[in-house]
């Protein structure tokens, strides 16, 4: 950040007459800059950055009436979740509505996939591989692990297949939906390499469609094939990047998804192109009402499960997309800030490799001060995965109570008691996409106003 | 009961699949070590997910992914393959005497597979260790990302042959209607002739090691740089 600031508050060098512009505003000429310097597009971590229609732009309305809350400390307010109730002889059972979203081993260090499966387990719920195999950090920790089957198939065994607890086929991801992945030399070590059976130090892209299935009909073969290897006891999630959620949807229930994970365009990403994450692809918000729709008119809601994430920061964040439909939702930016990345007790190091802690997001660089995002061992060492894992522990703990805060105010004994009648939106915006009323009207965009 | 000498057989049309894979699975803690597989009728992923030194006939055609996943087993289909036969096969043996469709072998990690006939688009694409011997032709857009492991082709290879190769063998007898982003023909040395020798022996395929060209990666898309950005 410079110290320069255009509203003249704290900087010393600004004076009216320097108007900085909306379009090409310090964020734009540095790209320019660096695009002009580099001959290469600018890849990153994190999720989409720009202001998009999100869950802040809904309320919950809250008992009142017609409504009679439930007693904060008192009354139960169930969270368990069922995943995987269609097809599977052993469904999952969560203790909370929040699992954590696949982040690979190669992006992320041994010691921050055993904090990951660590403070998961302590909390009651599952945790999910990567691009880049199952490691023992990782089964040995989650008592629930989601096993990925991606277009790379890295390290993909059919060992591992049996000693997972689910299996989750990647189509696509919210962050670039039909991309593929990306995993710079630097964080290509020798355990990575070997993993995933390629030459050390090179820069390795994962491949964006799967190799040995096209389309909804192939998939449905696909899965059966999964199901036999397994003997049908595990569940099978499809996971899609959010761009037609409507079709997909229905497409995965045809295909034979017992769980559908439905990633919006503020999911994060170990390493992508900042042009991909920024302009392609549905916000989270924008994504849930059309999913559930169409599991609801096949009658699947709630057979087949919904999982959503991209941008799930809090609590409210947790029972406003449960409130619109979903069953559970998935954490991966939220769950590295809380095992310690960006943590200002950092600030030195991150001014180091040009950062600062709070926009730290070069997580393919393998640098991470924190030793979240890397595959150096020195930097690694740094996290420690049982005080990572309590830190996560604490935070599900937290979005957990606070999910059932606000259910309990809407008078709702269970979270996914909560319903759209429960909100209002802000915005026209998110009243569209959420298709709730605007607040104060009985308005919901695109909806006919007859028969309040 | 029957004894470890004696052939299993199993006729699909009064047995389901389920039935069969299951078996074949438990066949792990013992039982037949022979099976026959009668009247498959292209019924997909047949004989699947093995983990265990059987030997397995299937007599007749197979649908998607048939033998996919297999560790140790030694499985013939006598007939066709359809797409995916062999995926993700980590050890043992299959043989199609007939035709493979696509995505023969996709992500193979090791064993070896052999495909009397020809082989469509995308063989050995992703193929991350296994062997494979085609004694005719494949298709377009084979060993795509194709990581470790060896690819022989008798006949002729179609376009785009080895695009984006990473360290995978490449050894083609016949023609090869185009070469993908970073695949070169490549010299054919001593340590070569021997792995294709062995390979060819090893399938029963009749060619001369002398006939084959080797291809294999450029290395030149090993680390992003922008002035390849043509080649992509
Ligand atoms: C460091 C990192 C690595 C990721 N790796 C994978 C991956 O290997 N496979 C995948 O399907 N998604 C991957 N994702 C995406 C997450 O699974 C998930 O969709 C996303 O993080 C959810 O959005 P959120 O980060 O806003 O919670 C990754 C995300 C991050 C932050």
């Amino acid at each position: 950040m410079s110290d320069f600031d255009p509203t003249g508050q704290n900087g010393t060098n600004w004076h009216p007459g320097l108007r900085e512009s909306y379009i090409f505003d310090r964020n734009t000429i540095a790209e320019i800059r660096r695009a002009a310097s580099q001959g290469i597009y600018d890849i990153r971590g994190f999720g989409a950055k720009r202001k998009l229609p999100h869950f802040d732009d809904l309320l919950f309305l809250g008992a009142s009436m017609s409504r009679y809350p439930l007693e904060g400390y008192r009354e139960r307010c169930g969270t368990e979740v069922t995943l995987g109730t269609r097809f599977a002889k052993k469904p999952i059972h969560l203790k909370i509505p929040i699992t954590i979203a696949g982040m690979s081993f190669g992006a992320l260090s041994g010691q921050a996939k055993e904090a990951l499966g660590r403070g998961a387990t302590m909390a009651g719920t599952s945790t999910t591989t990567g691009d880049g195999g199952m490691t023992e950090e990782e089964r040995g920790h989650s008592e629930i692990l989601v096993y990925q089957l991606l277009p790379s198939r890295y390290g993909m065994n059919p060992d591992d297949l049996r000693r997972a607890d689910a299996i989750e086929v990647v189509v696509g991801q919210g962050a670039k939906p039909g991309g593929g992945g990306m995993l710079l030399g630097q964080k290509i070590s020798d355990r990575v390499a070997e993993m995933r059976n390629l030459p050390k130090g090179i820069d390795q892209r994962s491949a964006c469609r799967h190799p040995d299935w096209t389309g909804p009909d192939d998939l449905e073969i696909k899965i059966e094939e999964i199901r036999e290897i397994t003997d049908w006891e595990k569940p099978i999630y499809i996971k899609i990047g959010a761009s037609r959620p409507y079709y997909d949807t229905q497409l995965a229930v045809k295909a034979g998804a017992d769980v559908i994970v439905l990633d919006g365009m503020q999911g994060g990403t170990a390493a992508t192109q900042d042009v991909f994450i920024e302009h392609v692809g549905l916000p989270t918000l924008a994504c849930i009402r059309q999913a559930v729709t169409a599991l609801q008119e096949l009658g699947m809601h709630r057979e087949v499960q919904l999982i959503v994430s991209g941008g799930i920061r809090n609590g409210a964040d947790v029972a406003k997309a449960l409130a619109l439909g979903a069953d559970a939702v998935s954490i991966g930016v939220a769950a590295m800030i809380a095992l310690g990345d960006n943590d200002p007790a950092y600030a030195d190091e991150y001014a180091k490799i040009g950062s600062a802690a709070g926009f730290y997001d070069d997580w393919h660089e393998g640098k991470d001060p924190t030793g979240i995002s890397t595959q150096d061992p020195e930097l690694a060492k740094r996290l420690d995965p049982e005080q990572g894992g309590r830190r996560l522990n604490n935070f599900l703990k937290t979005l957990t109570l606070e999910t059932q805060t606000l259910a309990r105010a809407a008078g709702k004994s269970h979270v996914h008691n909560l319903e759209p009648e429960d909100l209002v939106a802000l915005t026209i915006e998110s009243a569209a996409m959420a298709q709730v009323p605007l607040a104060g009207t009985d308005w919901i965009p695109g909806q006919s106003r007859d028969g309040f | 009961m029957t004894t470890a000498t004696e052939i299993e057989v199993v006729d699909l049309a009064v047995t389901t699949r389920r039935e069969l894979n299951q078996r074949l699975h438990d066949a792990r803690d013992g039982g037949p070590r022979s099976w026959r597989i009668v009247n498959p009728n292209g019924a997909h992923a047949l004989a699947v997910g093995i983990d265990a030194e059987l030997d397995v006939v299937i007599d007749g055609h197979t649908g998607y992914y048939a033998a996919g996943m297999n560790k140790h087993a030694n499985v013939t289909i006598n007939g066709n393959a359809g797409v995916g036969v062999g995926e993700n096969i980590m050890s043992g043996r299959i043989h199609i005497t007939g035709n493979a469709s696509q995505a023969c072998a996709a992500t193979g990690r090791g064993g070896l597979v052999v495909v009397d006939g020809d082989a469509s688009a995308r063989c050995g694409i992703s193929m991350k260790g296994v062997e494979i011997v085609v004694k005719g032709d494949i298709g377009h857009m084979s060993a795509f990302m194709a990581q470790s492991g060896t690819l022989v082709v008798c006949g002729d290879a179609g376009d785009a042959l080895g695009d984006s190769i990473y360290e995978t063998h490449i050894y083609v007898r016949g023609s090869v209607a185009g070469l993908g982003a970073d695949c070169i023909e490549k010299d054919l040395k001593d340590f070569h002739r021997e792995e294709l020798g062995r390979l060819l022996e090893a399938a029963g395929a009749d060619a001369k090691v002398d006939d084959f060209r080797r291809y294999g990666s450029a290395r030149q898309l090993y680390t992003f740089n922008i002035d390849n950005a043509g080649a992509y």
